[in-house]
Protein backbone atom coordinates (compact mmCIF):
# COMPACT_ATOMS: atom_id res chain seq x y z
CA UNK A 1 0.00 0.00 0.00
CA UNK A 2 2.42 2.22 0.73
CA UNK A 3 4.05 2.02 -2.26
CA UNK A 4 0.74 2.67 -4.09
CA UNK A 5 0.39 5.72 -1.62
CA UNK A 6 4.00 6.92 -2.89
CA UNK A 7 2.68 6.09 -6.85
CA UNK A 8 -0.69 8.32 -6.22
CA UNK A 9 1.20 11.09 -4.63
CA UNK A 10 4.28 10.99 -7.22
CA UNK A 11 2.60 13.61 -8.91
CA UNK A 12 2.71 16.30 -6.29
CA UNK A 13 6.11 15.53 -5.01
CA UNK A 14 7.14 16.86 -8.56
CA UNK A 15 8.38 20.40 -7.39
CA UNK A 16 6.23 22.81 -5.50
CA UNK A 17 2.52 22.78 -5.08
CA UNK A 18 1.87 25.34 -7.44
CA UNK A 19 3.70 23.88 -10.06
CA UNK A 20 2.10 20.32 -9.48
CA UNK A 21 -1.42 21.52 -9.66
CA UNK A 22 -0.55 23.39 -12.70
CA UNK A 23 1.00 19.75 -13.80
CA UNK A 24 -2.69 18.66 -13.28
CA UNK A 25 -4.79 21.17 -14.83
CA UNK A 26 -2.14 21.07 -17.91
CA UNK A 27 -2.83 17.46 -18.25
CA UNK A 28 -6.70 17.37 -17.51
CA UNK A 29 -7.32 19.95 -20.02
CA UNK A 30 -4.26 18.59 -22.26
CA UNK A 31 -5.62 17.64 -25.65
CA UNK A 32 -3.82 15.38 -28.81
CA UNK A 33 -6.42 14.01 -31.01
CA UNK A 34 -9.31 11.99 -30.40
CA UNK A 35 -9.01 8.92 -28.29
CA UNK A 36 -11.94 6.56 -28.40
CA UNK A 37 -12.46 4.40 -25.64
CA UNK A 38 -10.96 1.03 -25.64
CA UNK A 39 -10.54 -2.52 -23.99
CA UNK A 40 -7.14 -1.41 -22.93
CA UNK A 41 -9.26 0.84 -20.15
CA UNK A 42 -10.12 -2.81 -18.89
CA UNK A 43 -6.63 -3.64 -18.66
CA UNK A 44 -4.72 -0.82 -17.08
CA UNK A 45 -1.05 -1.19 -16.00
CA UNK A 46 0.21 -2.63 -13.09
CA UNK A 47 0.65 -0.71 -9.95
CA UNK A 48 1.75 -3.45 -7.59
CA UNK A 49 2.99 -7.18 -8.41
CA UNK A 50 2.34 -6.47 -12.09
CA UNK A 51 2.50 -9.70 -14.18
CA UNK A 52 1.82 -12.07 -11.08
CA UNK A 53 -1.93 -12.78 -9.79
CA UNK A 54 -1.53 -10.62 -7.00
CA UNK A 55 -1.62 -7.99 -9.93
CA UNK A 56 -3.03 -4.57 -8.32
CA UNK A 57 -4.55 -2.09 -11.42
CA UNK A 58 -7.19 0.92 -11.09
CA UNK A 59 -9.73 -1.46 -11.36
CA UNK A 60 -8.43 -3.42 -8.26
CA UNK A 61 -7.69 0.06 -6.38
CA UNK A 62 -11.49 1.07 -7.67
CA UNK A 63 -12.75 -2.28 -6.04
CA UNK A 64 -11.49 -1.97 -2.30
CA UNK A 65 -12.42 1.63 -2.60
CA UNK A 66 -16.40 0.47 -3.23
CA UNK A 67 -15.75 -1.86 -0.74
CA UNK A 68 -14.10 0.76 1.81
CA UNK A 69 -16.70 2.84 1.27
CA UNK A 70 -19.84 0.31 0.82
CA UNK A 71 -18.62 -1.01 4.91
CA UNK A 72 -17.76 2.34 6.30
CA UNK A 73 -21.50 3.62 5.32
CA UNK A 74 -23.35 0.06 6.87
CA UNK A 75 -20.84 -0.43 9.60
CA UNK A 76 -21.93 3.51 10.27
CA UNK A 77 -25.67 2.81 9.64
CA UNK A 78 -25.37 -0.60 11.54
CA UNK A 79 -23.28 1.43 14.89
CA UNK A 80 -26.12 4.42 15.18
CA UNK A 81 -29.07 2.11 14.55
CA UNK A 82 -31.93 2.95 16.44
CA UNK A 83 -35.62 2.00 16.69
CA UNK A 84 -37.12 5.75 15.65
CA UNK A 85 -34.62 6.28 12.29
CA UNK A 86 -32.83 9.19 11.48
CA UNK A 87 -32.67 10.01 8.06
CA UNK A 88 -29.40 7.61 6.84
CA UNK A 89 -30.84 4.93 8.32
CA UNK A 90 -34.68 5.05 6.93
CA UNK A 91 -32.59 5.32 3.46
CA UNK A 92 -30.36 2.53 4.03
CA UNK A 93 -33.74 0.77 5.79
CA UNK A 94 -35.30 1.64 2.40
CA UNK A 95 -32.62 -0.36 0.22
CA UNK A 96 -32.52 -3.64 2.91
CA UNK A 97 -36.43 -3.22 2.27
CA UNK A 98 -36.08 -3.68 -1.25
CA UNK A 99 -34.41 -6.75 -0.90
CA UNK A 100 -36.23 -8.34 1.68
CA UNK A 101 -39.53 -7.49 -0.09
CA UNK A 102 -39.46 -7.09 -3.74
CA UNK A 103 -36.51 -9.71 -4.35
CA UNK A 104 -36.26 -12.44 -1.72
CA UNK A 105 -40.24 -12.43 -0.72
CA UNK A 106 -41.27 -11.62 -3.78
CA UNK A 107 -39.31 -14.95 -5.69
CA UNK A 108 -39.20 -17.12 -2.67
CA UNK A 109 -41.53 -16.40 -0.40
CA UNK A 110 -41.76 -14.80 3.09
CA UNK A 111 -40.82 -18.18 4.91
CA UNK A 112 -37.91 -19.70 2.46
CA UNK A 113 -36.39 -15.96 1.65
CA UNK A 114 -35.39 -15.53 5.34
CA UNK A 115 -32.78 -17.75 5.36
CA UNK A 116 -31.27 -15.91 2.16
CA UNK A 117 -32.33 -12.45 2.67
CA UNK A 118 -28.78 -11.74 4.10
CA UNK A 119 -27.13 -13.46 1.60
CA UNK A 120 -29.22 -11.34 -1.47
CA UNK A 121 -28.85 -8.39 0.53
CA UNK A 122 -24.78 -8.75 0.40
CA UNK A 123 -25.18 -9.49 -3.05
CA UNK A 124 -27.59 -6.40 -3.99
CA UNK A 125 -25.62 -3.74 -1.92
CA UNK A 126 -22.17 -5.39 -3.27
CA UNK A 127 -22.81 -5.28 -7.10
CA UNK A 128 -24.54 -1.75 -6.66
CA UNK A 129 -21.23 -0.37 -5.08
CA UNK A 130 -19.20 -2.38 -7.05
CA UNK A 131 -21.10 -0.59 -10.59
CA UNK A 132 -21.40 2.74 -9.63
CA UNK A 133 -17.84 3.42 -9.64
CA UNK A 134 -18.69 4.22 -13.27
CA UNK A 135 -20.19 7.33 -12.70
CA UNK A 136 -17.77 8.85 -9.86
CA UNK A 137 -15.40 11.13 -11.29
CA UNK A 138 -11.77 9.95 -10.47
CA UNK A 139 -12.59 6.20 -10.21
CA UNK A 140 -14.37 6.23 -13.59
CA UNK A 141 -14.38 2.88 -14.46
CA UNK A 142 -16.87 -0.12 -12.62
CA UNK A 143 -15.39 -2.86 -10.62
CA UNK A 144 -17.88 -5.38 -12.01
CA UNK A 145 -15.93 -4.31 -15.43
CA UNK A 146 -13.31 -7.00 -15.16
CA UNK A 147 -15.39 -9.99 -15.81
CA UNK A 148 -13.40 -11.78 -12.73
CA UNK A 149 -15.40 -10.04 -9.74
CA UNK A 150 -18.66 -11.26 -11.54
CA UNK A 151 -17.11 -14.74 -11.86
CA UNK A 152 -16.33 -14.64 -7.90
CA UNK A 153 -20.13 -13.64 -7.45
CA UNK A 154 -21.60 -16.01 -10.17
CA UNK A 155 -19.90 -18.91 -8.18
CA UNK A 156 -21.25 -17.78 -5.25
CA UNK A 157 -24.53 -17.79 -6.25
CA UNK A 158 -23.76 -21.06 -8.20
CA UNK A 159 -22.13 -23.15 -4.89
CA UNK A 160 -25.60 -21.43 -3.00
CA UNK A 161 -28.05 -22.95 -5.07
CA UNK A 162 -26.38 -25.89 -5.65
CA UNK A 163 -25.69 -26.41 -1.67
CA UNK A 164 -29.25 -25.54 -1.09
CA UNK A 165 -30.69 -27.93 -4.06
CA UNK A 166 -28.60 -30.27 -2.67
CA UNK A 167 -29.50 -30.48 1.29
CA UNK A 168 -32.96 -30.49 0.73
CA UNK A 169 -33.56 -33.10 -1.94
CA UNK A 170 -30.29 -34.74 -0.78
CA UNK A 171 -27.57 -35.17 -4.30
CA UNK A 172 -30.06 -37.98 -6.22
CA UNK A 173 -33.31 -35.57 -5.61
CA UNK A 174 -31.68 -32.77 -6.58
CA UNK A 175 -30.21 -34.31 -9.68
CA UNK A 176 -33.78 -35.93 -10.46
CA UNK A 177 -35.88 -32.60 -9.93
CA UNK A 178 -32.99 -30.30 -11.80
CA UNK A 179 -32.50 -32.73 -14.87
CA UNK A 180 -35.92 -34.81 -15.53
CA UNK A 181 -38.69 -32.51 -14.80
CA UNK A 182 -41.66 -34.72 -14.36
CA UNK A 183 -44.99 -34.18 -17.08
CA UNK A 184 -42.63 -34.90 -20.51
CA UNK A 185 -42.75 -38.87 -22.02
CA UNK A 186 -39.88 -40.28 -21.23
CA UNK A 187 -38.18 -40.37 -24.44
CA UNK A 188 -38.20 -36.82 -24.24
CA UNK A 189 -35.36 -36.69 -21.40
CA UNK A 190 -33.06 -38.08 -23.98
CA UNK A 191 -33.14 -34.29 -24.86
CA UNK A 192 -33.90 -32.54 -22.30
CA UNK A 193 -31.70 -33.93 -19.81
CA UNK A 194 -28.40 -33.43 -21.35
CA UNK A 195 -29.90 -29.44 -22.30
CA UNK A 196 -30.91 -28.92 -18.19
CA UNK A 197 -27.84 -29.97 -16.98
CA UNK A 198 -26.21 -27.52 -19.57
CA UNK A 199 -28.39 -25.03 -17.96
CA UNK A 200 -28.07 -25.64 -14.37
CA UNK A 201 -24.15 -25.89 -14.15
CA UNK A 202 -23.00 -24.02 -17.01
CA UNK A 203 -25.25 -21.64 -18.61
CA UNK A 204 -26.93 -20.07 -15.32
CA UNK A 205 -23.45 -19.15 -13.63
CA UNK A 206 -21.98 -18.42 -16.81
CA UNK A 207 -24.95 -15.73 -18.06
CA UNK A 208 -24.56 -14.27 -15.02
CA UNK A 209 -21.23 -13.34 -15.02
CA UNK A 210 -21.28 -12.18 -18.38
CA UNK A 211 -24.49 -10.20 -18.38
CA UNK A 212 -23.16 -8.25 -15.44
CA UNK A 213 -20.06 -7.92 -17.17
CA UNK A 214 -21.07 -7.40 -20.07
CA UNK A 215 -23.57 -4.49 -19.46
CA UNK A 216 -20.88 -2.43 -17.26
CA UNK A 217 -18.16 -3.04 -19.79
CA UNK A 218 -20.65 -0.99 -22.71
CA UNK A 219 -22.31 1.34 -19.84
CA UNK A 220 -18.37 2.31 -19.59
CA UNK A 221 -16.95 2.57 -22.99
CA UNK A 222 -20.58 4.54 -23.96
CA UNK A 223 -19.77 6.99 -21.44
CA UNK A 224 -16.63 7.53 -21.98
CA UNK A 225 -16.81 7.44 -25.83
CA UNK A 226 -19.22 10.95 -25.14
CA UNK A 227 -16.67 12.30 -22.96
CA UNK A 228 -13.68 11.28 -25.21
CA UNK A 229 -15.97 13.33 -27.96
CA UNK A 230 -16.94 15.76 -25.11
CA UNK A 231 -12.99 16.32 -25.02
CA UNK A 232 -11.98 16.51 -28.75
CA UNK A 233 -15.14 19.26 -29.80
CA UNK A 234 -14.91 21.24 -27.05
CA UNK A 235 -11.09 21.76 -26.14
CA UNK A 236 -9.72 21.10 -29.71
CA UNK A 237 -11.81 21.81 -32.31
CA UNK A 238 -12.91 25.14 -33.91
CA UNK A 239 -15.54 26.83 -35.12
CA UNK A 240 -19.17 24.87 -35.65
CA UNK A 241 -17.93 21.25 -34.19
CA UNK A 242 -17.53 23.15 -30.95
CA UNK A 243 -21.24 23.06 -30.95
CA UNK A 244 -20.91 19.50 -31.72
CA UNK A 245 -19.48 19.31 -28.35
CA UNK A 246 -22.85 20.79 -26.45
CA UNK A 247 -24.56 17.75 -27.95
CA UNK A 248 -21.97 14.74 -27.37
CA UNK A 249 -21.58 16.28 -23.34
CA UNK A 250 -25.36 16.53 -23.36
CA UNK A 251 -25.19 12.71 -24.81
CA UNK A 252 -22.76 12.07 -21.64
CA UNK A 253 -25.27 13.46 -19.01
CA UNK A 254 -28.27 11.51 -19.70
CA UNK A 255 -25.77 8.55 -20.58
CA UNK A 256 -24.82 8.81 -16.76
CA UNK A 257 -28.15 9.06 -15.63
CA UNK A 258 -29.07 5.56 -17.60
CA UNK A 259 -25.60 4.44 -16.03
CA UNK A 260 -26.79 4.93 -12.88
CA UNK A 261 -29.88 3.26 -13.29
CA UNK A 262 -28.06 0.36 -15.36
CA UNK A 263 -25.92 -0.30 -12.13
CA UNK A 264 -28.89 -0.53 -10.08
CA UNK A 265 -30.98 -2.75 -12.47
CA UNK A 266 -28.02 -5.45 -13.25
CA UNK A 267 -27.77 -5.56 -9.25
CA UNK A 268 -31.61 -5.89 -8.98
CA UNK A 269 -31.36 -8.58 -12.16
CA UNK A 270 -28.17 -10.44 -10.79
CA UNK A 271 -29.72 -10.35 -7.52
CA UNK A 272 -33.16 -11.68 -8.63
CA UNK A 273 -32.27 -14.49 -10.66
CA UNK A 274 -29.95 -15.83 -7.88
CA UNK A 275 -32.92 -15.76 -5.44
CA UNK A 276 -34.80 -17.68 -8.53
CA UNK A 277 -32.21 -20.12 -8.83
CA UNK A 278 -32.27 -20.69 -5.36
CA UNK A 279 -36.10 -21.17 -5.18
CA UNK A 280 -35.64 -24.01 -8.39
CA UNK A 281 -32.90 -25.63 -6.92
CA UNK A 282 -34.92 -26.57 -3.61
CA UNK A 283 -38.40 -26.76 -5.30
CA UNK A 284 -39.73 -30.07 -5.55
CA UNK A 285 -41.33 -30.04 -8.90
CA UNK A 286 -41.37 -27.45 -10.99
CA UNK B 1 -1.93 -3.24 -30.06
CA UNK B 2 -3.74 -1.88 -32.37
CA UNK B 3 -2.47 1.62 -34.50
CA UNK B 4 -5.18 3.89 -31.91
CA UNK B 5 -3.70 2.32 -28.82
CA UNK B 6 0.07 3.22 -29.53
CA UNK B 7 -1.69 6.56 -30.79
CA UNK B 8 -2.76 6.56 -27.17
CA UNK B 9 0.75 5.63 -25.73
CA UNK B 10 2.92 7.67 -28.60
CA UNK B 11 4.91 10.75 -27.10
CA UNK B 12 2.30 12.76 -28.42
CA UNK B 13 -0.76 11.75 -26.17
CA UNK B 14 2.27 11.26 -23.66
CA UNK B 15 0.24 13.64 -21.30
CA UNK B 16 -2.84 11.09 -21.18
CA UNK B 17 -0.25 8.72 -18.53
CA UNK B 18 -0.52 11.82 -16.33
CA UNK B 19 -0.79 9.03 -13.16
CA UNK B 20 -1.59 5.34 -13.32
CA UNK B 21 -4.28 5.37 -10.57
CA UNK B 22 -5.93 8.51 -12.32
CA UNK B 23 -8.51 7.64 -15.25
CA UNK B 24 -8.26 9.09 -18.74
CA UNK B 25 -8.41 13.28 -18.58
CA UNK B 26 -11.33 12.98 -20.98
CA UNK B 27 -12.98 10.54 -19.02
CA UNK B 28 -12.02 12.25 -15.40
CA UNK B 29 -12.72 15.97 -16.59
CA UNK B 30 -15.96 15.32 -18.31
CA UNK B 31 -17.29 13.00 -15.91
CA UNK B 32 -16.87 15.36 -13.32
CA UNK B 33 -18.64 18.29 -15.27
CA UNK B 34 -21.51 15.62 -15.23
CA UNK B 35 -21.34 14.32 -11.86
CA UNK B 36 -21.18 17.83 -10.29
CA UNK B 37 -24.54 18.84 -12.85
CA UNK B 38 -26.06 15.70 -11.96
CA UNK B 39 -25.18 15.75 -7.70
CA UNK B 40 -26.47 19.36 -8.17
CA UNK B 41 -29.85 18.88 -9.71
CA UNK B 42 -30.27 15.77 -7.10
CA UNK B 43 -29.43 17.82 -3.66
CA UNK B 44 -31.33 20.71 -4.85
CA UNK B 45 -34.31 19.50 -5.74
CA UNK B 46 -34.57 15.34 -5.14
CA UNK B 47 -32.69 14.89 -2.21
CA UNK B 48 -35.35 17.31 -0.10
CA UNK B 49 -38.44 15.64 -1.01
CA UNK B 50 -37.12 12.65 -0.36
CA UNK B 51 -35.69 13.44 3.14
CA UNK B 52 -38.79 15.06 3.73
CA UNK B 53 -40.74 12.28 3.58
CA UNK B 54 -38.28 10.25 5.71
CA UNK B 55 -38.33 13.09 8.33
CA UNK B 56 -41.84 12.84 8.03
CA UNK B 57 -41.90 9.22 8.75
CA UNK B 58 -39.18 9.75 11.94
CA UNK B 59 -41.28 12.15 13.42
CA UNK B 60 -44.50 9.69 12.65
CA UNK B 61 -42.96 6.80 14.18
CA UNK B 62 -41.79 9.25 17.03
CA UNK B 63 -45.00 10.61 17.49
CA UNK B 64 -46.12 7.33 17.87
CA UNK B 65 -44.23 5.94 20.95
CA UNK B 66 -44.48 9.27 22.25
CA UNK B 67 -47.92 8.60 22.47
CA UNK B 68 -47.88 5.39 23.27
CA UNK B 69 -45.67 6.29 26.43
CA UNK B 70 -47.75 9.38 27.44
CA UNK B 71 -50.83 6.62 27.50
CA UNK B 72 -48.67 4.52 29.32
CA UNK B 73 -47.62 6.88 32.03
CA UNK B 74 -51.31 7.99 32.19
CA UNK B 75 -52.63 4.82 32.77
CA UNK B 76 -49.91 4.21 34.87
CA UNK B 77 -50.91 7.29 37.33
CA UNK B 78 -54.49 6.10 36.80
CA UNK B 79 -53.59 2.69 38.21
CA UNK B 80 -51.39 4.36 41.55
CA UNK B 81 -54.33 7.01 42.11
CA UNK B 82 -56.60 4.08 42.27
CA UNK B 83 -54.14 1.89 44.40
CA UNK B 84 -54.26 4.92 46.93
CA UNK B 85 -57.76 5.48 46.86
CA UNK B 86 -58.24 1.92 47.60
CA UNK B 87 -55.72 2.14 50.37
CA UNK B 88 -57.56 4.80 51.74
CA UNK B 89 -60.64 3.52 51.85
CA UNK B 90 -59.75 0.30 53.54
CA UNK B 91 -58.10 2.68 56.16
CA UNK B 92 -60.84 4.52 56.20
CA UNK B 93 -63.12 1.77 57.15
CA UNK B 94 -60.24 -0.28 58.94
CA UNK B 95 -61.05 2.96 61.31
CA UNK B 96 -64.61 3.10 61.15
CA UNK B 97 -65.13 -0.47 62.21
CA UNK B 98 -62.44 -0.27 65.28
CA UNK B 99 -64.54 2.82 66.03
CA UNK B 100 -68.03 0.87 65.94
CA UNK B 101 -66.43 -1.87 68.13
CA UNK B 102 -65.45 1.14 70.80
CA UNK B 103 -69.10 2.43 70.66
CA UNK B 104 -70.16 -1.03 71.11
CA UNK B 105 -68.25 -1.46 74.03
CA UNK B 106 -68.93 1.56 75.84
CA UNK B 107 -72.91 0.96 75.21
CA UNK B 108 -72.52 -2.69 76.57
CA UNK B 109 -70.80 -1.27 79.19
CA UNK B 110 -72.85 1.55 79.80
CA UNK B 111 -76.10 -0.48 79.79
CA UNK B 112 -74.12 -2.69 82.07
CA UNK B 113 -73.93 0.43 84.54
CA UNK B 114 -77.68 1.55 84.19
CA UNK B 115 -78.86 -2.17 85.09
CA UNK B 116 -76.38 -2.03 87.91
CA UNK B 117 -77.78 0.98 88.88
CA UNK B 118 -81.06 -0.40 88.07
CA UNK B 119 -81.00 -3.14 90.07
CA UNK B 120 -79.82 -1.15 93.33
CA UNK B 121 -82.00 1.00 93.06
CA UNK B 122 -85.00 -1.43 92.32
CA UNK B 123 -83.61 -3.39 95.49
CA UNK B 124 -83.01 -0.18 97.58
CA UNK B 125 -86.73 0.74 97.14
CA UNK B 126 -87.57 -2.69 97.88
CA UNK B 127 -85.57 -2.68 101.05
CA UNK B 128 -87.79 0.67 101.66
CA UNK B 129 -91.17 -0.67 100.91
CA UNK B 130 -91.11 -3.85 102.75
CA UNK B 131 -89.31 -2.17 105.48
CA UNK B 132 -92.66 0.41 105.47
CA UNK B 133 -94.75 -2.45 105.40
CA UNK B 134 -93.12 -4.18 108.21
CA UNK B 135 -93.46 -1.02 110.32
CA UNK B 136 -97.01 -0.73 109.50
CA UNK B 137 -97.92 -4.68 110.45
CA UNK B 138 -95.79 -3.81 113.44
CA UNK B 139 -97.94 -0.73 114.13
CA UNK B 140 -101.40 -2.56 113.12
CA UNK B 141 -100.50 -6.12 114.75
CA UNK B 142 -99.57 -4.04 118.08
CA UNK B 143 -103.17 -2.42 118.05
CA UNK B 144 -104.42 -5.63 117.35
CA UNK B 145 -102.10 -7.83 119.42
CA UNK B 146 -103.44 -5.21 122.53
CA UNK B 147 -106.88 -5.60 122.10
CA UNK B 148 -106.74 -9.41 121.86
CA UNK B 149 -104.61 -9.25 125.26
CA UNK B 150 -106.61 -7.15 127.14
CA UNK B 151 -109.67 -8.69 126.19
CA UNK B 152 -108.34 -11.89 126.80
CA UNK B 153 -106.78 -10.43 130.16
CA UNK B 154 -110.15 -8.92 131.30
CA UNK B 155 -111.95 -12.01 130.79
CA UNK B 156 -109.45 -13.69 132.70
CA UNK B 157 -109.45 -11.61 135.46
CA UNK B 158 -112.98 -10.90 135.27
CA UNK B 159 -112.10 -6.97 135.57
CA UNK B 160 -112.58 -4.62 132.85
CA UNK B 161 -109.29 -2.31 131.81
CA UNK B 162 -111.53 -0.10 130.93
CA UNK B 163 -109.38 2.81 131.46
CA UNK B 164 -107.54 3.31 127.80
CA UNK B 165 -104.54 4.79 129.21
CA UNK B 166 -104.16 2.69 131.82
CA UNK B 167 -104.34 -0.19 129.18
CA UNK B 168 -102.43 0.93 126.52
CA UNK B 169 -99.19 1.53 129.08
CA UNK B 170 -99.66 -1.71 129.93
CA UNK B 171 -99.54 -3.03 126.23
CA UNK B 172 -96.58 -1.18 125.61
CA UNK B 173 -94.67 -2.55 128.42
CA UNK B 174 -95.57 -6.03 127.55
CA UNK B 175 -94.69 -5.94 124.42
CA UNK B 176 -90.85 -4.42 124.84
CA UNK B 177 -90.52 -7.07 126.98
CA UNK B 178 -91.77 -9.23 124.53
CA UNK B 179 -89.26 -7.56 121.51
CA UNK B 180 -86.35 -7.65 123.77
CA UNK B 181 -87.14 -11.38 124.75
CA UNK B 182 -87.13 -11.75 121.19
CA UNK B 183 -84.11 -9.88 120.25
CA UNK B 184 -81.79 -11.77 123.03
CA UNK B 185 -83.33 -15.12 121.95
CA UNK B 186 -81.97 -14.44 118.06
Amino acid sequence: MLNLAATVLTAVDDGNAEGASQNFFQWLFGTSGFHPPSVKDFNPEALLFGGTILEFNRITFVRVVAAVVMIGIFWLGARRAKVVPGRGQAALELVLDFVRVQIAEEVMGAERARKYVPFLTTLFIAIVFFNITSVVPLLNIPGTSLIGLPIVMALWVYVMYLGAGVRKLGLGGFLKSSLFPPGVPWPIYLLLAPIEAIQVFVLRPATLALRLAANMIAGHLLLVLTFAASHYFLLEATGALKAVGAVSLTAGLAFTLFEIFVALLQAYIFTILAAAYINLAVEEEH
Amino acid sequence: MSPLLIAAVDPGGAKSEFNPILPTNYDLLWSTVVFVIIALLFMRYLLPKFQKVLDERAQLIEGGISKAEHAQAEAAAALEEYTAQLREARTEAAKIREHARQEAAQIVADGREKAIHDAERIAETSVKQIEAERQQAVVSLRAEIGSLATELASRIVGESLADDARQQRLIDGFLEELESSVKERS
